[in-house]
Formats: structure tokens, sequence, C-alpha cells
């Protein structure tokens, strides 16, 4: 008897504690929302804390007019599905040969390619690749130099090793060569790690920075992430109070707060349904072979 | 003598004809992974041959192999970035970050997944851990925004309730002590949920017998953790400790970049930043190649160091 109340207890003490952990998780994010809807004047009174005060769409409504947000967004989600698609086929070609037991040079193949993931040249050789290869600030240096990542090349193999050689096998007593079974038999079964890494490789493309910083001189490219770093850090700041003229000062603070959520909320509406698929693809870049 | 080159005799054309089905099956394999490898080469490789623009004076018109040998034998640009002042500290400060990372972010993840893992309710649990992947998905411009308005000294979230409770506003971000310590709980705020995945996993992976039996014996909730939980998870946690070992001197751009201002430059800039800014932003090429490869030559040898010391423990190791 004792000690099932006791247990109780417990039980009730872990519970409380996880409902600490998700208050932590989620007050930032609705601090941050409910500035965003809140009248600048509220938020040069401090009076914001979890829920709008003077309700208003008016930051929202500037975000979606001003073309410098709209542009950025739209290029931003344009360029994380050309990195998402080009990723993935690097990935599964990269991925599928070598699982083939078969395969001659198949251990220097993967020697070759986890080696780098040990030791890198580092970012100034990349730069001065990428220069002589005339690729700087062109967009295209957004999309390839990092379009392939060994890591998640890794899980997909562990994965398609997962099935069972038998239905290759019997594939190719069938007729059917590498190609083929790779598109009927492989693919179809994959469902969730391409589910995965289709996640890990749009939340990377969509939250990366630092390789427009370095490779990308041109603003018309900046990713939404870099467009954010900027006016958070003010640097566009003075740019848009002047622009607007009349605006009040508290304004740029919502505008800011609604930016944030527009940089935000597409992943966040992503994530929920995708994880029961990447819980399984992070535990598989746990295996080793 | 004479049979072995009468098998041979025989063999070769058999030899080939059997390298001709090999690559008329498989050859398309070969050609599947030409775009991966180029990709390999190009990227990874070619990048390795311009390390020697470290022990070479940079010139803009000349090839990385036609440079001129820098002075001291090439060792130039090393000598100059450990007589740099602003490296010296960027070195601490990664040495610093990395280590406060380690010994308190670290553990974090496994005490929450156990923590986790004694969670009954079974849809509690699942919201608790969707809720606890949120910060994973956030960038870390998108986490300095939110970090610059919670913690604003006065009309920050965080400093208006210090204020309610009689404490008076803490700068979090504008004073070199207090943004080590935001540094570091923000890392641990934006990563603990994700790594109790591995941890999760793990521990479903435990055999509910070994639980049965120790409730036999009279264990309670903790001595089940410390005595089944905890020895089961051992060669997960002693593989991603190596891991972040090697990572000892590694350094994230993003976070420091992103979480960086002006006022605590002393503690904020590390490596990576000291490469952009001293690289790209200075141009001092030969310089910062020196520091990149002192930091990649470096986090090999801490990785391997690493694997050495585990597998004299007695675990398998990574490499």
């Amino acid at each position: 008897m004792v000690t099932s109340k006791r247990s109780k207890i417990g039980d009730w003490v872990v519970v409380f504690l996880c409902f600490l952990l998700i208050l932590v998780c989620l007050l930032p994010l609705l601090n941050i929302f409910a500035r965003s809807l809140s009248a600048s004047e509220a938020l040069i009174r401090n009076e914001v804390t979890l829920w709008p005060i003077g309700l208003n769409f008016e930051a929202y409504r500037m975000v979606l007019s001003d073309v410098k947000y709209t542009w950025s967004l739209t290029w931003t989600a344009l360029l994380t599905v050309i990195c998402v698609f080009v990723s993935l086929v690097m990935t599964t070609i990269c991925a599928y040969p070598l699982t083939y037991r078969k395969l001659k040079g198949r251990r220097f193949f993967s020697a070759f390619i986890i080696f780098t993931m040990y030791f890198s040249a580092g970012t100034i050789p990349m730069y001065l690749l990428l220069n002589d290869l005339k690729m700087l600030n062109k967009p295209v240096v957004l999309i390839i130099p990092y379009c392939l990542n060994v890591f998640y090349m890794i899980i997909m193999r562990s994965f398609l090793l997962q099935i069972p050689d038998s239905l290759r096998e019997s594939a190719e007593i069938d007729g059917a060569g590498p190609v083929r079974i790779l598109f009927q038999i492989y693919l179809p079964l994959s469902t969730p790690v391409i589910a995965t890494l289709c996640l890990f490789y749009a939340v990377g493309r969509w939250n990366g920075f630092s390789d427009a910083l370095m490779f990308m001189n041109d603003r018309t490219y900046y990713p939404i992430q870099l467009l954010l770093y900027n006016i958070i850090n003010s640097i566009s700041s003075i740019e848009i109070s002047t622009q607007e003229g009349f605006s009040p000062p508290g304004l740029s603070e919502t505008l800011k707060a609604a930016t944030i959520m527009f940089a935000t909320v597409p992943i966040l509406l992503v994530y929920p349904w995708l994880q029961r698929y990447f819980i399984t693809g992070v535990t598989l870049g746990a295996i080793k072979e | 003598m004479k049979t072995t080159v009468s098998t041979r005799l025989i063999s070769l054309p058999e030899k080939k004809q059997k390298i001709g089905t090999y690559l008329r099956r498989y050859g398309i394999l070969y050609l599947l992974m030409i775009l991966p490898l180029t990709y390999f080469i190009i990227f990874k490789y070619i990048p390795m041959t311009y390390i020697q623009v470290a022990f070479k004076k940079y010139s803009i018109v000349k090839s990385a192999w036609e440079m001129p040998l820098a002075d001291s034998n090439g060792f130039e640009y090393f000598i100059k970035a450990f007589s740099n002042r602003d490296f010296l500290y960027s070195l601490r400060n990664t040495i610093m970050l990395n280590l406060l990372d380690l010994v308190l972010g670290f553990p974090a993840p496994i005490l929450l997944a156990l923590l986790l893992n004694e969670l009954r309710i079974k849809w509690f649990k699942r919201i608790t851990q969707t809720i606890a992947y949120l910060p994973h998905f956030l960038s870390w411009i998108i986490i300095s925004g939110m970090a610059v308005q919670l913690f604003a000294p006065t009309s920050g979230l965080v400093n208006i309730l210090l204020n309610h409770m009689g404490i008076k506003s803490i700068p979090f971000l504008n004073n070199s002590a207090n943004w080590v310590v935001t540094y570091v709980f923000l890392g641990i705020w934006q990563s603990v949920g994700w790594n109790t995945i591995i941890y999760l996993a793990a521990i479903t992976g435990i055999n509910p017998e070994l639980y049965e039996a120790a409730a036999m014996d009279g264990a309670g909730r903790f001595r089940k953790i410390w005595y089944v939980t905890l020895p089961c998870l051992r060669p997960t946690i002693v593989v991603l400790l190596i891991l972040s070992l090697g990572r000892i001197l590694g350094s994230e751009f993003d976070r420091p970049y992103a979480l960086g201002n002006a006022l605590v430059k002393d503690v904020s800039n590390v490596i990576a930043t000291f490469v952009y800014t001293y690289g790209i932003r200075g141009l001092q090429f030969s310089l910062t190649t020196a520091v990149g490869l002192f930091q990649s030559a470096v986090c090999v040898i801490f990785l391997f160091m690493a694997n050495a010391l585990a597998k004299r423990f007695g675990e398998r190791g990574i490499i």
C-alpha cells in the first residue's frame, strides 16, 4: 500500500515536471505571437506578456504588403523545394549502390565518402574553390555545395539495408535490373526514410543562413533567415521607419515579431505530422555498420 | 608449374566473360554513383588541395599550386595566428563554450529521457515529446530574435516577471558572464528534446523482464533507473560522448554568430566566427586557412583519442 501511494506521488511529480517543460518550450513562441498581434503602444508600455493587447493585424498586413518580405519568403520556399529535390536524388543514388553486397569496391567507396565526415578542409578552401568555380554570388551556390549530407546518406543506407535481400533476389531472377528494382521495390518501401530526409533537408535549407552570409552578396537572393537577421539586428530598422515615416516607434517591434512568425510557422505546421518517421530516421543514424 | 599455366589458359576467357556479365548486371550501379562521387571529389576533396594556401603567401592571380611558400618554412601564418590576440580569444572561447555545453548539455537529454520514460499517460507523453522537439526546428536567428525580445532589460518578458518578484532586471545578453550562461542555457533549450530521441529508442529496446526481476527484488523507481535503465543505456551514452568529445574544438557558426553582439565580443567570438571575420570579411585567406586546418586536425586527433579511450573501457567505439 505504502509503496503504491509513494509511486502515485512520484507519477504526479513526473507529470508536473513534464508540464513545466512544455511551458518552457512554448512560452517564448506564445510571447512572440502575442507581440506580433498587439498594438504598438502596448508594446512600448511593456504590457504584452502571453496574450495580445489591443489585438490588430497591422504588422502582418505590413509584412504581406512589403515586396521585400514576400519575395524573400517566396524565394526561400522555392529554394527549399529545389534543394530537397536535388538532395534526395543525390542521397538515393549514392546510398542505393552501396547496399549491394556484391558491388566491387563498395568498401572503398564507403570509406572515401565517410572520410569527408571526419575531416573537412574548412570554410576558406570552400570559399576559394567556389570563387574559382565562379559560383560565388550566384543562386546555385545556395543549392549545390552542401546538397549531399554524408550523415543523411548513412541513414538512408541503413534503412535500405533493412529491406530483405530476398526481395531483391527474386526480382533479379525475374530479370529486373538494379534501376528497376530501385523504383519498383526499394523506393515504395522507403516512405519513412524519404519523409525524414525531406524534413531534415528542408529544415536545413529553410533555417540555414551561414552559406548565404559567406557566399552570397546579392541581396536579391538572401534567404529569409538572413533578411531576418538584418531586421532583428536593426541594420535595416532605420530604413524601415524612414520609409514608413509616420509609423510609431513600437511598430518596428511588432513587425519583427510578425516576421519571426512568418519564418517559423511553416516548419511548425509540418514537423508534428512527420514525428513517427523522423524518430525512425534519427534512430537509424545511430546504427553503424 | 605446368598445371597452373594450363588452368590460367582456360580461365582467362572465362574470367573475361564473368567480368562481362558482372558489368552488364551491376555496371549501372557505378553509373548511378558517378554523380555523387563527382560531388565528393569537387566539393570535399578538391578543397583539401586548397589547404596548401595555409603554407603559402596568398595571391589572387595565381593558383594555389603556384603561390610562393610563406616564411618560416611555410609556417608563417600558423605563427601569426598564435600571436593574434583575437584568435587566442576565439580559441579560448571555443573550448570554454564547448566544455560548458558538454558538462551541462550532455547529461540533460539523458535525464529528460529518464523522466519521459516514467510518464505513464500515453497521450500526454506523446504531446510532451512533440512539444519538446519544437525548439530543434527553430533556426538560431529566430531563437536569437526571441531571446533578444524575451531577455530585453526593460521590455522583455523574463525581466518583467523578475521585476514583479522584486528582483532587479538582469542584462542577460549584454554582459559577458551572463551571456555565457544564456548561450549554454539556450543551447540546452534548443537541443534537449531532440537529443532524447536516441535515448528513448534505446530505452524501448530494454528487455522488460529486467524490470520485472528488479521489481521482484523490491527495487523502486530510482533503483530501477540506476540498476537497469542506466546500465542498458551505457553503450549509447559512450558513443554520443565520443562524438561530443571529438567536437570539443569544433565550432558551430550559427549559434555564436546569431546570439553574439558587440558588447560581449570577448566571449562570443569562436574559431568559426574568427575565420568568417578575418577570412571572408578581411580577406586574410592564408591566416584563416591555417586556423581552419589547425581546427580540423585537432578535431580528428580528439575523435581518435576519445574512440581509443572508449575501446579501452570495453565499449565498441565508432571508428
